[in-house]
């Protein structure tokens, strides 16, 4: 039997090359490096993750990228979610190195392991092939695992980190059974053929227990319920830096496979999965508001509130079409800008040995910290979905999605879970300014990287919300590439 | 002109941010300025309107979102002119009360002041629904944070609970927005969020039943219709004097404009159904809010109650659906934010001074503050519905057209007016006649010349309009007829005629002196006092 090489065209795993051999490059380094300097391993990986973004950026429009028979495409899709990766891995290795040092977290191998999932995601979204989209998810999902637990001194993080490696584990179980039935009923597992069979032949029962499997296995990713239940604990257990990583990384990187599988290649049978998908984003939008509705901690309540934005995506997704598909990927931008932004704030309220997490660590800082306060205030606005800020366009785009496409009852789900998410989010803006307190903060200057990480989220924030037509048409023109 | 008026504020609101936290004089003549400033180009919409046409007059139109067809879309016409006026009218004023009233955090209070000004005339002119949408709510945050920040001992509570109501309403307003937007494009085809256009669209009956339900919940809470009211009485307590003056001033008036802008016209056929309810719900108010003002101890709770009572009124009268109706009603949100504010205003006045607003504190302020005694005594009357203010001719009007709709439902809401004048009578007796009961009180100062300054404009204002309301009604009065002609077009039409051909100023002039009126009747002490 004759083994022929599959063409390759190396310009198709250009960016993600890139960013892997930066992520070796800061694991070897980290053995020779000097302990004080150590933070020059994240200006490293910055500048890794900078020129990975300027070459998938340089490489839009090459929309013939497809590569290794089929197992791969870095269409305007992929792009645009490496660009998107891009950005929450810059800012979350902007955030880490003031973190890093005040949890007294070693950085050398955090680094590369950010930048290793974060390749674990680039090839989920680019990933043309049930198998290959696996790899990716695996390749995330392990680096992952492991910086959810990198906090040594603290318990907490290790249970996170197991915790998230037992469920997340099961799901992947899920997951790879879901691919077999798939291959079992279409007699492939790629993504185009799958396309082709579905649109020919329709549904059949081994395709839908397939598609079902699927489903459980990346509503563990995003956390949707019900299958959200190691959230909380693994998002506050897991250093605050891993914590928006995995929120807002993890999530677009779930979603982008998730789409891609299901509103292009299983768009066919739309009919078969949309009833499903709409429970689940009801209930997953309405779990996690209420239950945020409780929480004291701000970092658990921003992991209830992951949860509840996952349920707005997942409208999105039920939507479908191309304007849902559109949407979900404007969302995934402006979701990912206002939580880091938020994050941001939480890593610069906290000092050493006082990570000033809960709610009253933040009772007069507005007034203290009057910039500080401004941003945590445009984050929490945004998220509660206040116009003009991103957070308000982004579900306008969901939720008139939801609407064209006829799901008028789950819009008004949707917009009446904002008006709950209202009370928990402007809860922290009521005690930053409308209550006395008394934290001190290391306030972080405008030119260390942790406040430019939180001015870059912020001005994202506003002038996204403000000007949304050319990042809109560039999510619609993403989604159109899927063909 | 129109961007500029509605982007002043909130650009000089940017420039406070940038100014020393302690240039508190510097950043009160900033705000100052410009918002005089603001006011004094919106003059040019009124001398420069046009009363011979119903269309959007002074417009802007941009392409903003070209993906959902969303444009940056400005202008007046008779409806929004003056609402517009009020805005850019109070706002310098309550800008020169803040010199008393604010003292902590001044700098913050104005930007968050400024930037509500923005949302609210923005609110005003915008044409395109999308655009209306986002100055609607953002002009919520500003407010929640005065009166959250600045407000009383439960403001956080008062500043939620307003917050709360407010975004429930409007969140299922943006479904329907949504719905109509598609609805044209299914129609039409073409995705428009353009408010004339969207008034083409033939819309089922059934769907026009809860797409007005949306509408009319999220504007019904803002106006606050009965039993929608329960969060106005602890904003307006909680909220600082400025605060207080904006809520019920302007805020309030988004209600109804909402309703005559968008839930009446959009939704013909629904409106009409619902007719009947609104109309008892708004009389359940006027009479509920008057007998509840009558009993209230604490004087911004009498004048927030006193509010609920008078929007009702508003509400009457646009659900009359006649042009005396409508047009009274307009008036009547003019007349109501410039008395109501003056009242806030004033009761600020003594709030600075004795710091409570219990009424038992006070009595027999006429000696030591005659001035005050005076601004005050106009202001009630003007409150009351004394003919030659303002009060009464929207007052009037709305009688006028409410009983030419539904005798039965007119006749209760006279009752409110008979009960008006008592509760505010009795809160100007009982502050300001009688003797100087309380030590305390002996030495309290008269109006300042700022304050003065103040209270001025606003009386002759109040003057004017109720002397020659021609100027006023006259460029009201197109705009009203196209609204009219729209909410009769409904799908059975048969109520076409019913637009009469009486326009109300020729009505008023007819009409007004005639002693069989019961509101001349009924009160003959308002008379002695106001001569």
């Amino acid at each position: 039997m004759d083994m022929t090489l599959p063409a390759i065209n190396w310009l198709s795993v250009l960016p993600t090359l890139l960013l892997s051999a930066t992520g070796l490059l800061a694991l070897f380094w980290d053995i020779w490096i000097k302990d004080d300097e150590r933070s020059l391993l994240g200006w490293l990986s910055l500048t890794g993750i900078v020129a990975t973004a300027l070459c998938s950026w340089l490489l839009w429009g090459h929309n013939d990228v497809v590569s290794f028979s089929g197992m791969f495409a870095l269409d305007a899709y992929a792009l645009f979610f490496n660009l998107v990766f891009c950005l929450v891995a810059a800012l979350t290795v902007l955030m880490s190195l003031r973190y890093l040092e005040t949890a007294e977290i070693r950085h050398g191998e955090y680094y590369a392991l950010i930048l290793f999932a974060t390749v674990g995601m680039m090839v989920m979204a680019a990933a043309t092939d049930l198998i290959f989209i696996f790899l990716g998810l695996e390749t995330m999902s392990i680096a992952v695992y492991v910086l959810a637990g990198i906090w040594r001194q603290h318990l907490t993080s290790h249970e996170a980190a197991l915790k998230y490696f037992l469920l997340g584990a099961f799901a992947s179980g899920f997951l790879l059974y879901g691919i077999a039935l798939i291959y079992g009923a279409t007699g492939s597992v790629q993504l185009g053929p799958i396309a082709e069979h579905v649109g020919a032949q329709g549904s059949s029962p081994l395709l839908l227990i397939g598609m079902g499997l699927l489903i459980v296995g990346f509503g563990f990713k995003v956390a949707a319920v019900p299958f959200h239940v190691w959230t909380p604990d693994v998002y506050q257990g897991s250093p605050t830096t891993v914590t928006a990583f995995m929120a807002v990384g993890v999530k677009a990187a779930a979603f982008a496979a998730f789409a891609r599988i299901f509103l292009h290649t299983l768009g066919a049978v739309h009919a078969d999965w949309q009833g499903i998908l709409w429970v689940v984003a009801a209930l997953t939008m309405t779990v996690g508001n209420i239950t945020a509705l409780v929480q004291h901690n701000i970092k658990r309540m921003l992991a209830y509130s992951s949860i509840a934005h996952a349920g707005y995506l997942l409208v999105a997704m039920v939507a479908g079409k191309d304007l849902g598909g559109a949407a979900l990927l404007y969302y995934l931008v402006a979701y990912g800008l206002m939580n880091l932004g938020a994050f941001g704030v939480m890593v610069a309220v906290g000092r050493k040995g006082e990570p000033h997490e809960e709610l009253d660590d933040y009772a007069g800082l507005g007034f203290r910290y009057p910039a500080l306060g401004m941003a945590m205030t445009v984050f929490m606005l945004s998220l509660t979905g206040v116009p003009p800020l991103v957070g308000f366009t982004g579900k306008f785009y969901i939720f008139s999605a939801a609407v064209q496409a006829g799901y008028i009852w789950l819009a008004v789900i949707g917009v009446l879970n904002s008006a709950v998410s209202a009370y928990y989010y402007i809860r922290v803006v009521v005690n930053m300014y409308m209550r006395d307190g008394d934290a001190i903060v290391e306030l972080p200057s405008l030119r260390s990287a942790l406040g430019v990480a939180i001015l870059i989220a912020a001005i994202g924030t506003v002038l996204m919300g403000v000007f949304p037509s050319a990042s809109m048409s560039l999510a619609g023109a993403s989604f159109l590439s899927l063909g | 002109m129109v961007s500029l008026i509605v982007f002043i504020p909130l650009l000089t609101a940017l420039f406070l941010l940038t100014l020393n936290k302690n240039a508190v004089e510097l950043a009160r003549r900033t705000a100052f300025g410009a918002s005089l400033l603001t006011f004094c180009i919106s003059l040019g919409l009124f001398t420069g309107f046009d009363s011979e046409t119903a269309a959007f007059q002074f417009v802007e139109r941009y392409a903003w979102i070209s993906e959902f067809g969303i444009e940056y879309y400005v202008g007046v016409d008779g409806i929004s002119l003056f609402l517009v006026l009020l805005t850019t009218f109070l706002s310098p004023l309550v800008i020169l009360s803040t010199w008393s009233s604010v003292e902590q955090r001044v700098r913050e209070y104005l930007f968050f002041f400024l930037i509500l000004e923005t949302g609210m005339i923005g609110t005003f002119v915008a044409v395109d629904v999308f655009l209306f949408y986002v100055f609607w709510e953002v002009m919520l945050i500003p407010m929640y944070f005065l009166i959250g920040v600045w407000g009383g001992e439960r403001r956080i509570y008062a500043a939620l609970k307003f917050l709360l109501y407010t975004m429930v309403g409007s969140l299922l307003m943006l479904v329907a927005i949504l719905y109509l937007a598609y609805l044209h494009n299914t129609q039409h085809g073409t995705l428009t969020f353009d408010l004339l256009r969207l008034y083409t669209l033939e819309i089922p009956v059934n769907a026009q039943m809860w797409l007005f339900a949306a509408f009319a919940l999220s504007f019904a809470i803002k106006v606050p219709l009965f039993p929608f009211h329960t969060w106005l009485p602890d904003a307006h307590v909680e909220a600082p004097t400025g605060g207080s003056v904006i809520l019920a001033g302007v805020l309030l008036k988004m209600g109804t404009y909402g309703f005559l802008r968008f839930a009446l016209p959009l939704f013909p056929d629904a409106a009409h159904a619902a007719a009947p309810l609104i109309m008892a719900l708004s009389v359940v108010g006027i009479v509920y809010g008057a007998l509840v003002a009558l009993v209230q101890p604490d004087m911004k709770k009498l004048v927030a109650y006193s509010s609920v009572s008078h929007l009702g009124f508003v509400m009457l009268g646009l659900f009359a659906f006649n042009i005396q109706g409508v047009e009274g009603a307009l008036y009547q949100m003019l007349g109501h934010g410039l008395s109501t504010g003056a009242l806030f205003l004033l009761v600020g006045v003594v709030y600075e001074r004795r710091h409570t607003r219990l009424i038992s504190e006070y009595g027999g302020l006429w000696k030591q503050l005659p001035l005050f005694a005076s601004v005050f005594l106009i202001t009630m009357l003007s409150s009351i519905g004394l003919p030659g203010l303002n009060g009464f001719v929207g007052e009037f009007l709305i009688l006028l057209g409410t009983f030419q709709a539904n005798t039965l439902v007119g006749a209760i809401a006279v009752s409110g007016v008979v009960l008006g004048a008592v509760y505010m009578l009795r809160l100007y007796q009982r502050v300001v006649f009688g003797p100087l009961t309380r030590p305390e009180n002996a030495k309290l100062t008269d109006l300042s010349r700022r304050e003065l300054a103040i209270f001025v404009p606003l009386i002759a204002l109040m003057l004017l309009m109720g002397l020659y309301p021609k100027p006023f009604l006259s460029r009201m009065e197109k705009s009203v007829e196209a609204s009219l002609a729209r909410i009769h077009k409904t799908a059975d039409n048969k109520s076409v005629e019913s637009v009469e051909s009486i326009g109300a100023v020729e009505s008023l002039g007819r009409l007004s002196l005639d002693p069989t009126d019961p509101k001349d009747r009924k009160d003959p002490v308002d008379l002695k006092g106001a001569s």
